[in-house]
């Protein structure tokens, strides 16, 4: 089983056209994702990778079927194109952009406050249940289908997870990454209500970093509704306070934030922390035993 | 972006925030000729980023434009110290020269994103003149919030609620409303992260004005305001800072010794940690970009063994799609190039792994091949320790 997306998941990539977005919906497309559709707006009737290209998303969801996007447009383009995945119906959105102002962010998330429809990101490197369909830039040959859900605000910290994780022997279920900027769309909380009524997963690891309260709002869910094994890392142990660490959400403010508070916040919830992010792995096995 | 006080105000004053007459001045003389025509009584203030320039001496009041040259003489070129400078302080190049009004209370008005929230929150506070992080922590009731709606903005109500809370009433009252409602305009306006008023001055006379103003900006947004990118003080960064920026590489400078690339914030900082987990400190956070080119492993190998604290360095890359062939032949040419000697232990993984192990083994550099971050972080503290 897996969460967000399986193989009935239909996908029009947005920003098909330009150089990340064939780069990646040629991997997707070679890792059997379903790309039914593409659009760029004003290369409707073309066809590129092989794939139909639409003007408008609503095009795309009433041609193809498309039920979800991903989002590869150049960042002052992208907020507006989440919204208008929104407003055609799409039940998912993934926005890989990285770099999308804060304050546009504010707005398309308002946008889809009344929409039935779940964003994944920005600044996200996607989302994948392996062996069914990746909509995102992660190496999909280092995923294997399997019983481990995956929630994190990183990407290559996330690859090193899955490693980890495979090296012990298990599997993902569905690997998340929700994205490393300030506003984003679904958080840890929303992910875990998916993977407790999810039969096919059986723990989740969940990776943070310094900067805001959405691993501390986690862990208060983990302790009183989650049943299932947990196990956390927080990054940015030794980060300084008031730096952006890359990620615009990756920051200490105002003393707050810090790895060792979202530690303590996620051992009192009952989560297996891996202090060493080389221990990941090791901890899920621990906790599984 | 961080900018001057200076040049926050006069963002502000664009947007009708009201702010004391003043000018900034770089020579002694411009500071007479500036309180000759504001004076006599004006404020000689040195101008740079950071805060608490106050209690190290980088505020003070001249009674006389012969006195506000000589603080401005003796101010510029100064190092001015205090709590967020670090103990080697900043150079004062510039000093802002305002009228001295006379003060009956000190507020305290700040704008920021509040991430959990997902909006703007404007708070007021009848504690000016300290930091509000204290006030949060000590009498958290003495601030009060409004949320700016992002579809409505900001509400005529929210501007008054505010000012009744700050005890303000008649003429006074009417322009902490307009106060607070410009300031606004102008976060929003210019896709501010941070903008805050403190002190927030209230007259013996019963006027509202921006006695100090900082302003951050959302560093994603700033292409679309070219104005406000022109303000950037490149002085008030670190060099190495400013050379990486130049190639589109995330890094800052930290303490220790351990020089770290890595590809990806996450990991980059995960890294930070299992060196210091490993017993060593690191000299640097420095995220290469998810995606890594070589363009992009060579000029960070330059940046990274650039500063003189890294005794050895850690790279870790996760390549995934990428090739890891392509990125040790990228490092050996810029360690190359450089002639460098200072060790490297390399963690790599991707595509072709044993290719690029080979290549470092080959290239006759003090180059060593680790298995995952674990055998990496040991392997680069033994070397500094």
């Amino acid at each position: 089983m897996s969460i967000l997306i399986d193989e009935r998941t239909r996908v029009v990539v947005l920003g098909i056209t330009g150089s990340e977005g064939t780069f990646h919906a040629q991997r997707m497309l070679e890792y059997g994702t379903k790309v039914v559709a593409g659009m760029t707006p004003g290369k409707g009737g073309t066809k590129h990778l092989g794939v139909p290209v639409y003007n408008t998303v609503s095009d795309a969801v009433k041609a193809e079927g498309a039920n979800a996007a991903a989002i590869f447009v150049p960042p002052f383009a992208a907020a507006d194109a989440i919204m208008e995945s929104a407003d055609a119906g799409v039940t998912l959105v993934v926005c890989i952009t990285e770099g999308i102002p804060t304050f546009d962010m504010i707005r398309a998330k308002t946008f889809l406050r009344d929409k039935p429809v779940a964003l994944i990101g920005p600044n996200t490197p996607g989302i994948i249940s392996p062996g069914k369909c990746k909509i995102g830039i992660m190496p999909g040959h280092i995923h294997k289908p399997g019983t481990i859900g995956i929630i994190s605000r990183s990407g290559t910290l996330t690859y090193e997870a899955v490693q980890q994780v495979s090296k012990q022997g298990y599997g993902q279920s569905t690997a998340v990454g929700i994205g490393g900027d300030p506003i984003v769309g679904l958080k840890y909380i929303e992910l875990l209500k998916l993977f407790k009524d999810d039969p096919g997963t059986e723990a989740v690891i969940l990776i943070g970093e310094i900067g805001g309260t959405a691993e501390d709002e986690a862990a208060a869910y983990i302790r009183k509704e989650f049943p299932k094994s947990v196990v956390g890392f927080i990054a940015g142990q030794t980060a300084p306070p008031g730096r952006r660490m890359g990620h615009a959400g990756a920051i200490i403010a105002g003393g707050k934030g810090t790895a060792q508070e979202k530690m303590d916040a996620l051992r009192a919830g009952g989560v297996h922390v891996a202090v060493s992010p080389a221990d990941i792995g090791a901890t899920l096995k621990a906790a599984l035993r | 972006m961080k900018i001057h006080e200076f040049q926050a105000k006069s963002i502000l004053t664009r947007y009708g925030v009201r702010i004391p007459r003043g000018d900034v001045a770089t020579m002694p003389a411009e500071a007479r000729a500036i309180a000759e025509k504001i004076g006599p009584r004006v404020v000689v203030k040195a101008q740079i980023h950071a805060g608490g320039r106050g209690k190290g001496g980088g505020v003070k009041l001249a009674a006389t434009p012969a006195e506000a040259e000589r603080l401005a003489k003796d101010m510029i070129g100064m190092t001015l110290i205090t709590h967020q400078t670090g103990p080697e302080g900043k150079v004062v190049k510039r000093v802002l020269i305002e009228e001295a009004l006379d003060i009956a209370r000190e507020l305290y008005i700040g704008i920021v994103i509040d991430r959990a929230r997902e909006a703007a929150v404007v708070m007021a506070s009848t504690e000016g003149g300290v930091e509000i992080e204290k006030v949060a922590a000590e009498t958290p009731d003495l601030i009060f919030k409004e949320y700016i709606h992002p579809g409505a903005g900001f509400a005529g109500f929210q501007g008054r609620k505010l000012a009744f809370k700050l005890g303000l009433a008649g003429e006074t009252f009417k322009q902490a409303v307009k106060f607070i409602t410009a300031l606004y305009k102008a976060f929003e306006g210019t896709d501010a992260s941070m903008a805050e008023i403190n002190p927030l001055l209230i007259t013996k006379q019963g006027d509202v004005l921006a006695l100090d103003a900082k302003m951050n900006f959302d560093d994603n947004a700033l292409l679309r305001h070219p104005d406000i990118l022109a303000m950037r003080d490149l002085d008030e960064e670190s060099p190495l800072e400013v050379e990486a920026a130049k190639y589109n590489l995330n890094y800052i400078k930290l303490e220790g010794t351990v020089g770290c690339m890595v590809n990806g914030a996450g990991l980059a900082m995960a890294t930070m940690d299992i060196v210091k987990y490993a017993g060593g400190m690191p000299a640097n956070f420095l995220d290469v970009g998810g995606g890594v080119t070589e363009e992009a492993v060579t000029n960070a190998f330059k940046i990274l063994v650039a500063d003189k604290d890294v005794k050895a360095a850690l790279i870790n890359i996760f390549g995934g799609i990428v090739r890891c062939d392509m990125i040790a032949a990228g490092v050996v040419k810029a360690a190359k190039e450089l002639g460098t000697k200072i060790p490297v232990v390399i963690r790599l993984e991707g595509t072709n792994v044993e290719l690029g192990k080979k290549i470092l083994a080959e290239s006759g550099l003090a180059f060593q091949s680790a298995d995952g971050m674990k055998d990496a972080a040991e392997k680069v503290v033994a070397l500094v320790r």
